[in-house]
């Protein structure tokens, strides 16, 4: 059984009059291990099939099979408890709480999931050692690079265990060497806790990390190849 | 589902963040609910007070005054003629079924001296029926009896505050007075009863068998006159009968027509109190409802500031969402954030509350009565306020499109 596996997944979009298909009867299997990048230009779709994958979204029809359950018809709270539990995001623009601490910030999945106050703090602990920035909980945000902050995020999205790791351009904001030591980092959960990494990027070096690219072009996949991935 | 403290720690990391605009959005609601303590206690206050002062007057207490409201043309005030006699109340006493006991008034006011102090109050005369309408206990020593009554005795009944005049800390119990040079043996001290609502002190008067005050003290012209008639029905129910049964015998008695103007009036006591009572229960009710207008005007200044603070926050509602808070984990810590708000205001609204009732008692004079049912109220309703103006900004933010609040910029 595939981890994920999109069945004729359409997404439509009304603008005004006009219907627009963001999605056009997509079809594809992630098996659990994988290192993914999704590649295209704007509005290709890969952006929409993201929100998708990432139970941020619905499709229009189609079906979203994730651990063999479909998710695609599952209500809002439902949806929030799959990404709490099955779903860790990573963003270009980092996304954390500002005025939060990185450990709390790194907590947050565990607060929606009911974990007791003293564990959280144990695994954000740890789990902010494992992108190596311990001894850096007490520091906020804006304290720390963008490097870091995109670290704390990477933290935030492996402490619950999540299977998957979402990762909407991940580097886009930041410079190239940092952006290659981030990469090293999703390509070491990925080896070392066989986490499903999904990226979404434009950057052709970037998604050479990847063992496999998916393409997109106006909402259809146009390219689905394996390589040899791990750069360096 | 998250538990209850993180989310309140949030909050509190929330409001901390921006200081000015959660103090100032707490005024709202501390001066809401302050004026609503302030007034309800200024309010319970007064009409505590007549409450009181129809207790002390003893129930179901009839009038009856000498005089009518005109006479010849000229209007006079009740109570201007002397028409009423002794007799007009061991009649009415003996006559009226519905009537209980009728204590006869005749007063003056007169020097009383004891030793070398001296001080000038009323004087009552009446019957021992007086105390038992009245219901006003014996603090030492006892009330004069009817036989005494009969006898014209010179012996007298003090008030608290001529005791504390003449006798200081001395046991008057036995001691001679003179009132009018006339000597009284002073048999009882009466307990303390207070002001009545028009700031009277009821426990500056000497009362004396209505007989002696005749004969000894306030002799007129006309003899057996009294001023008025203190008349105690045996039921509230029979209240208005007896009123009835007066008004007839007294016209009997006084040989009045049926065109006739009568020479008395009958006034139900017990009824002009209790119809102040409720006025002024009424005016506690409507300075409360005032003042509540300005808790309500508060709420409405949390939601404003609620809605600021989740549309700034939209993104973090997008990010909270995309890790897994439910809807209501979202709209519980809006929520949340709105009732501190509301019970900080509401408690520190306790304090400027009942701190301004004092002040207004201390300087202004006034007197106030802080009820605790008044601050639970003020502190319920200022949560409940919280908690309904905090809804709405929070149910907007749990509806937010998390894919739309993480792009929020």
């Amino acid at each position: 059984m595939a981890l994920i596996e999109a069945i004729e997944i359409t997404k439509t979009y009304r603008l005004g009059e006009i219907e627009v298909n963001a999605l056009s009867s997509v079809s594809l299997a992630i098996e659990k291990g994988e290192f993914i990048a999704i590649m295209g230009p704007s509005g290709s779709g890969k952006s929409t099939f993201m929100n998708i994958l990432g139970c941020l979204d619905r499709p229009t029809s189609g079906r979203y099979m994730l651990e063999g359950i479909d998710v695609a018809r599952m209500e809002r709270d439902e949806l929030a408890t799959i990404r709490n539990k099955k779903i860790g995001f990573v963003f270009q623009g980092f996304n954390l709480l500002s005025r939060t601490s990185a450990l709390e910030n790194v907590e947050l999945p565990m607060l929606y999931d009911g974990v007791a106050a003293k564990e959280r703090r144990q695994y954000a602990a740890e789990a902010l050692a494992t992108v190596g920035l311990g001894g850096r909980e007490r520091h906020h945000p804006n304290q720390l690079s963008g490097g870091q902050q995109q670290r704390v995020a990477i933290a935030r999205a492996m402490v619950n265990k999540a299977p998957i790791i979402l990762a909407d351009e991940p580097t886009g904001n930041l410079d190239t060497k940092t952006s290659e030591e981030i990469m090293e980092l999703f390509v070491r959960l990925n080896g070392e806790s066989h986490i499903t990494v999904i990226l979404v990027t434009h950057e052709r070096d970037i998604a050479e990390y990847s063992k496999r690219r998916i393409y997109f072009r106006d909402g259809v996949v146009v390219s689905d190849e394996s390589a040899g991935g791990h750069r360096a | 589902m998250i538990n209850i403290p993180s989310i309140v720690s949030i909050s509190f990391r929330a409001l901390r963040v921006n200081k000015m605009r959660s103090a100032l959005t707490m005024l709202g609601i501390v001066i809401g609910v302050g004026a609503v303590i302030a007034m309800i206690a200024v309010g319970t206050a007064a009409s505590n007070k007549i409450s009181e002062f129809i207790s002390s007057i003893g129930s179901n207490i009839l009038m009856v005054l000498p005089g009518a409201t005109s006479a010849g043309g000229v209007r006079m005030g009740a109570g201007t003629q002397s028409t009423l006699t002794l007799n007009d109340a061991d009649a009415v006493e003996k006559e009226c079924p519905a009537v209980a006991r009728v204590a006869p008034v005749l007063s003056g006011v007169a020097q009383v001296v004891y030793g070398s102090q001296n001080w000038s109050t009323g004087i009552t005369g009446t019957t021992p029926d007086m105390f038992i309408a009245r219901e006003w206990k014996i603090d030492s020593g006892r009330v004069f009896t009817d036989q005494e009554v009969r006898s014209a005795a010179k012996v007298c009944l003090l008030g608290q505050t001529v005791v504390d005049n003449l006798f200081g800390a001395l046991d008057p119990v036995g001691q001679v007075i003179r009132i009018k040079n006339v000597p009284f043996m002073v048999v009882g001290v009466l307990e303390a009863k207070g002001q009545d609502p028009g700031g009277h002190d009821q426990d500056d008067a000497v009362y004396v068998p209505v007989t002696t005050a005749q004969k000894k003290l306030f002799g007129t012209a006309f003899p057996g006159m009294i001023r008025i008639m203190y008349v105690q029905a045996r039921e509230l129910a029979d209240m208005s009968a007896a009123e009835r049964q007066i008004t007839d015998l007294l016209k009997q008695r006084h040989h009045i027509g049926p065109h006739q103007e009568n020479d008395f009036t009958v006034r139900n006591i017990t009824q002009i109190l209790q119809a102040r009572e409720q006025s002024a229960n009424m005016m506690t009710i409507l300075l409360g409802a005032i003042a509540s207008v300005s808790l309500l005007v508060g709420g409405i200044g949390i939601m404003n500031i609620m809605l600021v603070s989740v549309t700034e926050r939209t993104r973090e509602i997008g990010i909270r969402m995309a890790v897994g808070a439910k809807t209501w984990d979202i709209r519980l810590q809006f929520i949340i954030e709105s009732l501190i708000l509301s019970l900080i205001g509401g408690i520190a609204g306790i304090v400027v509350g009942v701190s301004s009732s004092e002040l207004l008692s201390a300087l202004a004079g006034w007197d106030t009565i802080i009820s605790p049912f008044a601050i639970i109220l003020a502190f319920g309703f200022s949560g409940l306020v919280g908690m309904f103006f905090g809804f709405y900004p929070a149910y907007k933010a749990s509806l937010l499109d998390p894919i739309e609040a993480l792009r929020y910029e």
